[in-house]
C-alpha cells in the first residue's frame, strides 16, 4: 500500500503522467458510458443498418459545430414528426367519414446556404380509399408556394427536389435554392426567418389516419457528422472507445504476463528449456507479424477476438523476453530464493510466488507503454480492410474514409475525428508509461 | 539476440594467439558463417510455420492443385498431338494427367510429407500462380509479381532506415552534449509520439502537404505520365518519396533519439570517459572514441529490433501512400482474396526480415571488437 502511495506521489511530479492518467480516466468513463447506453447488439445493429435506420441523416455531413468556426453558416440537419409532436396535427371531421387533417410545421432557418434536400415521409392507415394531401410552403416574407397535391399510399416518400412538376412550376431544377431564395437579393442567398410547411390531408374513411415526418438534409449533422452511408459517426467514435481499450489492454496484459511467465520458467529450469525459448524468440523475430495476422484474417475469421488471440500469441516471444531473462538470472541467485529452495518449495511455487512478484515493478511501465501499440494495431488491421466485420471501431471509420477518398474530397473531419481519438489514447498511455519507466528505473531518474 | 551469447562467450575467452586461424579476419568469417547458418535454420522454421498456418484451411493445397490444373489443361489444349481428340476424351485425359501429376508432386501423401514439399517450394520461392493478380508484364507467377515490387519497397525502407539510424545517432550525441537544453527537453516531451505508427502520421502529412498546401503529391511512385529522361524521373520519384519516408521517420525518430541519448548520457559518466576528458582530449574525439565506439554494438542491436517492427509499419504506409511496393500488393491481394499472393508475401517478408537481421548482425560483427579479438564464432 505504501509503495502504491509513493508511486502516486512520484507520478504527480510529472505533468505528462498526470495528463496521461487524466486521458485514461476520461477514456474509461466514455467506454463505460458507451457500454451502458448502447448495448452491444444495438451498436452492431445500428452500425450495420442501412437506409431504413439512417434515412434521416444526410450523406457526408460535417459536424454541426463547424458553424462556430465559420463565417458562412451551413444548414444543420433536423427532423420533425407528428408522432413526437414536432409537427402540430389537428383533425377536423367533415362528416360522411371524411375528415381533414391539418399539419403545420414552423421552423427557423438562419443559414447562409440552402439545404441539400427536404423530404416528407407519410405513414397512413386506411382500408381502401387513399388519403389525399396538399403541401404548401410559406416563406418568411409571406409568399406561398404550392408544392404538390397527391394521394398517398401506406408509406410514401416525397422528395422536394426530385419532383419534376415542382421543378417546372419553379422554372428551375435547383428546387432548394428556389424555395429558400431571397427574391430581393441579386445573388442566390437564402432568406432567413420563419418558414412554414402546411400539410392538409383529407382522409375518406372513419379509421383512416395520417402521420408525417419532415426531414431537412443540411450540410452539417450532429456532433461528429455522417459518412457515405448516412451513419452518424458519433456511434463508432463513442463505441470504438471500449473496443480500442479492451483490445489494447487485453493484448498488453496477456502479452506482458505470458512473456514474463515464460521468461521465468526458462531461467528457472535453465538448460534446454531456456535454450528452446531463446531459439523460439529468434524465430519469432523473423516471422512477419502483420503478414501472418493478415493471413489469419483473410483465411479464417476477421473477428476481433481471434485477432486479439493471434496478436498475443505472436507477441509473447518478443524482444522483452531478453530483458526479463536478464533480470531473472540475477534474481535467481538471490538469498531468499536459496532459502525457499532449502525449505523445499516446489519449482512452480518459486516461479509464481518468489520470482514473478519481484518483476512486477519492471513490468508495469512496459505494460502501460505497450498499450498504444496494440490500440494502433487494431486500427492498422482495420485500415487494411481486416477490421471486425460487425463492430464499429475507430480504424473502421478511417478505412471507410480512405476507401472513399475523403482526403481528396476535402472531408477532413471523417479522417481526423477517429485519428484524434487514436492519438489521445496513444499519447495518454505512452506518457504515463514514460513517467512510470522513470520512476521504476532509478537509473533514468536523473536523466 | 546475438549480443548476449557473445558477451557470455567473449568474457570466458582466453587471450588469443597471433596465428592465421585466430586472426581477426578468420574470426569475422567464422562468426558470419555461424550467423548465416543459424539464420538459414531460423528462416526455414519461419517459412514452415507460415505454411502450417496457411494450410490449416487447406489453402496451400488449393494453390498447388490450381497450378497443376492450369498447367495440365493448357499443355493438353495447346499440344498438336491431342488436337484430333474429342472434347470428352480431352477432358478425360486432363483428369488423368492431373491425377498423375498430383501423385508425382505428392499431393496424395499425408500432410507431414506434403508440408515438407511446400517448405521446399517456399524456400526456393516457388510460390505458385496468382488467382487474379498479374505482374506488370502480365505474368501470373506470384514470385514475379512480388519480386517486381521489391525495388520500390527497398527504396523506401532503405532510405528511411539510413536516415533514421544516422539521424538519431547524431542528434542523440549532440543532445547528450547539451543535456538539459531546450531542444533536449523538447525531444523528451515528443518521444511519446512514437506510440503512433507511420501510416497515422502519413494521414496528417497527406492532409497538410497534399490536400491543403498542395505542394507534394498524395501518393504513388512517379508523376503520371512518367518523365522520359532518367534525371527528371529520379527527381519525380524523390518528390513522391518525401511524404512516406517522412512519416516513417517522424513516427520513430523521437523515441530512438530519446533512448540513445539516455544511453550516451549513462556512458559518458563512465570513469574512462572522465579520464579522457581530464587528459584534455577534444570533445569530438572523446565522443567518437570513448562514447560512440563502445556503445555502437548495443545501438545496432537496438536498431535491428526497431527495423523489425518497422517492416510492419511499411506495409500500411505503402497502402496509404499508394507506393507500389510489397505492402500495397499484399493489401490488394487481401481485397482480391488472392490466397497465393498472400502466402507468397508472407514468405517474402520472412526472407526480408531474416536478411535485415543478418545484415545488421554482420555490421555488428564489424563494430564489436569482441568478435574480432575474442572467441565470438565458437558458439
Amino acid at each position: 500500500m505504501n509503495t502504491l502511495k509513493n508511486t502516486l506521489r512520484d507520478l504527480a511530479r510529472y505533468p505528462s503522467a498526470v495528463f496521461g492518467i487524466a486521458v485514461i480516466f476520461v477514456l474509461l468513463g466514455v467506454a463505460v458510458y458507451a457500454l451502458v447506453t448502447i448495448p452491444y447488439s444495438e451498436a452492431v445493429r445500428l452500425w450495420r443498418g442501412g437506409e431504413e435506420v439512417w434515412y434521416r441523416n444526410p450523406k457526408y455531413a460535417a459536424p454541426a459545430w463547424f458553424n462556430s468556426f465559420s463565417k458562412t453558416k451551413q444548414p444543420i440537419s433536423f427532423t420533425a414528426s407528428t408522432r413526437d409532436g414536432g409537427i402540430t396535427k389537428a383533425v377536423i371531421p367533415q362528416g360522411q367519414d371524411i375528415s381533414s387533417i391539418e399539419m403545420t410545421y414552423v421552423f427557423e432557418y438562419a443559414y447562409d446556404a440552402p439545404p441539400q434536400e427536404l423530404i416528407l415521409y407519410f405513414n397512413t392507415v386506411f382500408e381502401q380509399k387513399f388519403p389525399f394531401v396538399s403541401i404548401v410552403w410559406r416563406t418568411p416574407d409571406g409568399r406561398e408556394i404550392k408544392i404538390v397535391n397527391m394521394t398517398v399510399d401506406r408509406r410514401t416518400t416525397y422528395r422536394f427536389s426530385q419532383d419534376p412538376k415542382l421543378q417546372k412550376y419553379l422554372k428551375t431544377d435547383q428546387v432548394m435554392e428556389a424555395l429558400f431564395r431571397d427574391p430581393k437579393s441579386e445573388t442566390p442567398t437564402p432568406l432567413k426567418g420563419q418558414y412554414q410547411l402546411l400539410i392538409t390531408a383529407t382522409t375518406f374513411e372513419n379509421a383512416s389516419d395520417i402521420d408525417a415526418e419532415f426531414v431537412l438534409h443540411g450540410n452539417l449533422y450532429g456532433l461528429a457528422g455522417t459518412d457515405k452511408y448516412r451513419r452518424d459517426l458519433f456511434l463508432p467514435l463513442l463505441y470504438g472507445t471500449p473496443i480500442a481499450l479492451a483490445f489494447g489492454l487485453l493484448a498488453a496484459l496477456g502479452t506482458a504476463f505470458l512473456t514474463m511467465i515464460i521468461a521465468a520458467i526458462g531461467t528457472w529450469y535453465g538448460s534446454w528449456v531456456d535454450e528452446l525459448i531463446q531459439r523460439i524468440t529468434e524465430i519469432n523475430l523473423v516471422l512477419p507479424f502483420l503478414a501472418i495476422l493478415i493471413m489469419i484474417g483473410t483465411f479464417y475469421s476477421r473477428s476481433i477476438w481471434l485477432m486479439l488471440g493471434a496478436t498475443i500469441l505472436l507477441s509473447i516471444f518478443g524482444g522483452s523476453i531478453k530483458t526479463y531473462r536478464a533480470v531473472f538470472l540475477q534474481v535467481k541467485e538471490a538469498g531468499y530464493i536459496e532459502a525457499a529452495r532449502t525449505y523445499g518449495a516446489s519449482d512452480l511455487r518459486i516461479i509464481f510466488n518468489y520470482l514473478i512478484p519481484r518483476m512486477i515493478p519492471l513490468l508495469i511501465p512496459t505494460l502501460v507503454s505497450s498499450v498504444p501499440g496494440f490500440v494502433f494495431l487494431e486500427a492498422s488491421l482495420a485500415v487494411l480492410g481486416l477490421g471486425d466485420p460487425v463492430l464499429p471501431t475507430w480504424g473502421k471509420v478511417i478505412n471507410d474514409a480512405f476507401t472513399d477518398g475523403a482526403l481528396y474530397q476535402g472531408r477532413y473531419y471523417w479522417v481526423l475525428e477517429p485519428a484524434v481519438l487514436l492519438m489521445f489514447t496513444g499519447l495518454g498511455f505512452a506518457m504515463l508509461g514514460f513517467a512510470l519507466d522513470r520512476i521504476f528505473n532509478p537509473r533514468l531518474r536523473d536523466i | 539476440m546475438s549480443a548476449e551469447s557473445l558477451t557470455a562467450t567473449a568474457e570466458s575467452s582466453p587471450i588469443p594467439k597471433k596465428s592465421f586461424a585466430n586472426s581477426a579476419f578468420a574470426r569475422l568469417a567464422r562468426y558470419t558463417a555461424v550467423r548465416f547458418f543459424t539464420m538459414a535454420i531460423t528462416v526455414t522454421v519461419g517459412v514452415y510455420l507460415t505454411i502450417l498456418i496457411a494450410n490449416m484451411g487447406g489453402y496451400v493445397d488449393t494453390i498447388m492443385r490450381n497450378e497443376i490444373r492450369d498447367g495440365v489443361t493448357q499443355a493438353i489444349l495447346a499440344s498438336p498431338t491431342y488436337r484430333s481428340l474429342s472434347q470428352e476424351a480431352k477432358q478425360e485425359l486432363i483428369q488423368k494427367k492431373i491425377a498423375a501429376e498430383e501423385a508425382r508432386i505428392g499431393l496424395d501423401k499425408p500432410f507431414a510429407i506434403r508440408s515438407l514439399i511446400y517448405l521446399r517450394n517456399g524456400l526456393t520461392l516457388n510460390l505458385g500462380r496468382a488467382l487474379y493478380m498479374t505482374s506488370d508484364h502480365g505474368s501470373k507467377e506470384v514470385r514475379l509479381i512480388l519480386l517486381e515490387r521489391l525495388p520500390a519497397t527497398l527504396l523506401l525502407t532503405g532510405t528511411t532506415e539510413l536516415f533514421l539510424f544516422f539521424g538519431s545517432v547524431f542528434i542523440a550525441l549532440s543532445l547528450s552534449r547539451k543535456y538539459g537544453s531546450w531542444f533536449d527537453k523538447l525531444t523528451i516531451a515528443l518521444s511519446p509520439t512514437s506510440a503512433a505508427p507511420p501510416w497515422f502520421y502519413g494521414i496528417f502529412f497527406i492532409l497538410i502537404f497534399a490536400a491543403v498546401l498542395k505542394i507534394l503529391p498524395f501518393g504513388g511512385l512517379v508523376d503520371s505520365p512518367s518523365p522520359d529522361n532518367p534525371f527528371d524521373y529520379g527527381l519525380s520519384v524523390l518528390k513522391h518519396l518525401i511524404l512516406p519516408a517522412m512519416s516513417v521517420i517522424v513516427s520513430s525518430i523521437f523515441l530512438s533519439i530519446y533512448n540513445w541519448r539516455t544511453f550516451f548520457l549513462i556512458f559518458s559518466s563512465e570513469d574512462y570517459v572522465e579520464v579522457a576528458r581530464a587528459k584534455g582530449l577534444p570533445s569530438r574525439d572523446v565522443e567518437r572514441r570513448y562514447i560512440l565506439r563502445p556503445t555502437l554494438p548495443t545501438i545496432i542491436t537496438n536498431f535491428a529490433l526497431l527495423v523489425i517492427t518497422l517492416w510492419t509499419g511499411f506495409t500500411i504506409t505503402e497502402t496509404v501512400f499508394v507506393w507500389p511496393g510489397l505492402g500495397i500488393t499484399l493489401y490488394r491481394a487481401i481485397g482480391a482474396y488472392d490466397t497465393p499472393v498472400i502466402v507468397g508475401s508472407t514468405i517474402i517478408y520472412a526472407y526480408l526480415l531474416a536478411i535485415t537481421v543478418f545484415l545488421l548482425d554482420f555490421v555488428y560483427a564489424l563494430v564489436d571488437p569482441r568478435v574480432k579479438v575474442g572467441a565470438g564464432g565458437s558458439q
